[in-house]
């Protein structure tokens, strides 16, 4: 068994009082709590210290782990006293079978302190007997957006805490096959009833959140179930008026740019979006972009200072009228 | 390997009941109902047949975490949810700004 140093953990000394401890805690929770902070390390950071928190806050466990002294370096492997290996064979192992192979090597410290005091409260209702439901677990699933669309199938590598005989957990590496029923969308949640961790002796089974995150795709941005497309148009084209090709996630289609269109138009192409999970599909918003060549021939030179001659349009007039739109 | 189908879309469409949120969330009905009276969380229908947007069960799931971690109190977790909200609405709002945003012309 690794001796860890609750005290340190939290940051406090050996003597500190209740207060101490659960004001200690409040603070480091506050800024590793996995819900909150933003350092990656944050989940195994708050894991510690609420474990350590766990032990300190709780008189009898506190004085239990007292007990072991200050002499053991963070890390350290260390043996329990035996008086405490016996009741702790008692409280895990005792009548299961293979109880005989118990080893406090495999035994975290967290759990030691567990089983002292559900013992202590006289509960003797030892993990075998009581209906513990699984663990539920949320995770983030990254999806093309053309898989989104058509809907999916996911290999989840998840590290499934799972209790053997002797009542003792350990992560087991399992793979989910979840199937990712189309009508995804950025940020979306989908739940997955039964498909967390295992319930123990009857209890049900935990549930598995997904949350969807799709990869920015090289053409289309989600909103939602609608799509947005920049739709590059030629001076000329958006002056006249033309008929260009599109892309779509369901294929290219012909799309009529009406004469006199301009920069940043919106152009809505409808049900051409992401399929909704309720049936109909989001739209898909071209959103049109004037695109100048930046290498002028001879003759496209010319043609641009002719058409500067001949034209009046200014559009910069409303800079005369004070800034007022019109 | 597991296969399964019993997929369902947390989205603001779909509905939960108050037993389902907290089942699905751990936090007893009665702390749910006093988050109704704090107007953190805005049920649909009759008092005793209320229904939930599914779209809050994965925050509220969050609140109850940090309820618990963070020994609050229900006004302060009904503040947690409501701030809770307001970055899901202002996440899917940069999100609508982000997908309109062009990049520059080529």
């Amino acid at each position: 068994m690794k001796y860890k140093d609750y005290y340190a953990i939290l940051g406090v000394a050996r003597n500190a009082s209740a207060d101490e401890i659960k004001k200690a805690y409040r603070k480091l929770a506050q800024k590793y709590h996995p819900d909150v902070t933003k350092d990656p390390k944050g989940e195994e950071k708050f894991k510690d210290i609420a474990e350590a928190y766990q032990t300190l806050k709780d008189a009898e466990k506190r004085t239990a782990y007292d007990q072991l002294g200050s002499a053991y370096q963070p890390g350290q492997d260390f043996r329990p006293p035996p008086d405490w290996e016996k009741q702790f064979r008692e409280r895990y192992a005792g009548g299961a079978p293979g109880g005989g192979a118990f080893s406090f090597e495999d035994v975290d410290l967290s759990d030691l302190f567990s089983a002292f005091t559900s013992r202590a409260r006289g509960g003797g209702r030892g993990r075998e007997s009581m209906r513990i439901p699984g663990e539920d677990f949320e995770v983030a699933v990254h999806l093309a957006l053309e898989d989104a669309a058509r809907g999916t199938q996911v290999d989840l590598n998840l590290g499934l805490p799972e209790y053997d005989g002797q009542g003792r957990m350990r992560q087991v590496p399992k793979t989910i096959k979840a199937r990712i029923p189309k009508g995804a969308t950025d940020g979306q949640r989908l739940r997955l009833r039964g498909q967390g961790g295992k319930g123990m002796n009857g209890g049900p089974n935990g549930d598995l959140y997904l949350n969807i995150v799709l990869h920015p795709h090289p053409l289309f941005r989600p909103d939602g179930h609608d799509l947005y497309l920049d739709l590059p148009l030629t001076p000329w084209e958006a002056a006249l008026g033309a008929t260009v090709e599109v892309p779509t996630l369901s294929g290219a289609v012909n799309l009529k740019i009406p004469p006199g269109t301009a920069a940043g138009r919106k152009l809505r192409l409808a049900k051409k979006g992401l399929p909704k999970p309720g049936g109909g599909e989001g739209d898909l918003y071209a959103i049109v972009q004037i695109v100048n060549p930046t290498v002028l021939s001879d003759r496209e030179r010319e043609l641009f200072r002719e058409l500067g001659e001949a034209s009046h349009f200014n559009p910069r007039g409303h800079f005369a009228r004070g800034g007022s739109h019109g | 390997m597991a296969e399964h189908d019993d997929a369902a879309w947390l989205h603001a469409e779909a509905q939960v009941t108050l037993v389902e949120l907290s089942h699905t969330s751990g936090l007893p009905e009665q702390v749910l109902r006093e988050l109704v009276e704090y107007g953190a969380l805005e049920p649909a229908g009759e008092a005793g047949d209320w229904c939930f947007s599914a779209d809050c069960v994965v925050r509220v799931r969050q609140a109850a975490r940090l309820r618990n971690d963070l020994e609050l109190e229900t006004e302060s977790l009904a503040l947690v949810l409501s701030f809770l909200e307001r970055i899901q609405r202002l996440e899917a709002q940069v999100r609508h700004l982000h997908a309109q945003l062009a990049a520059p012309a080529r």
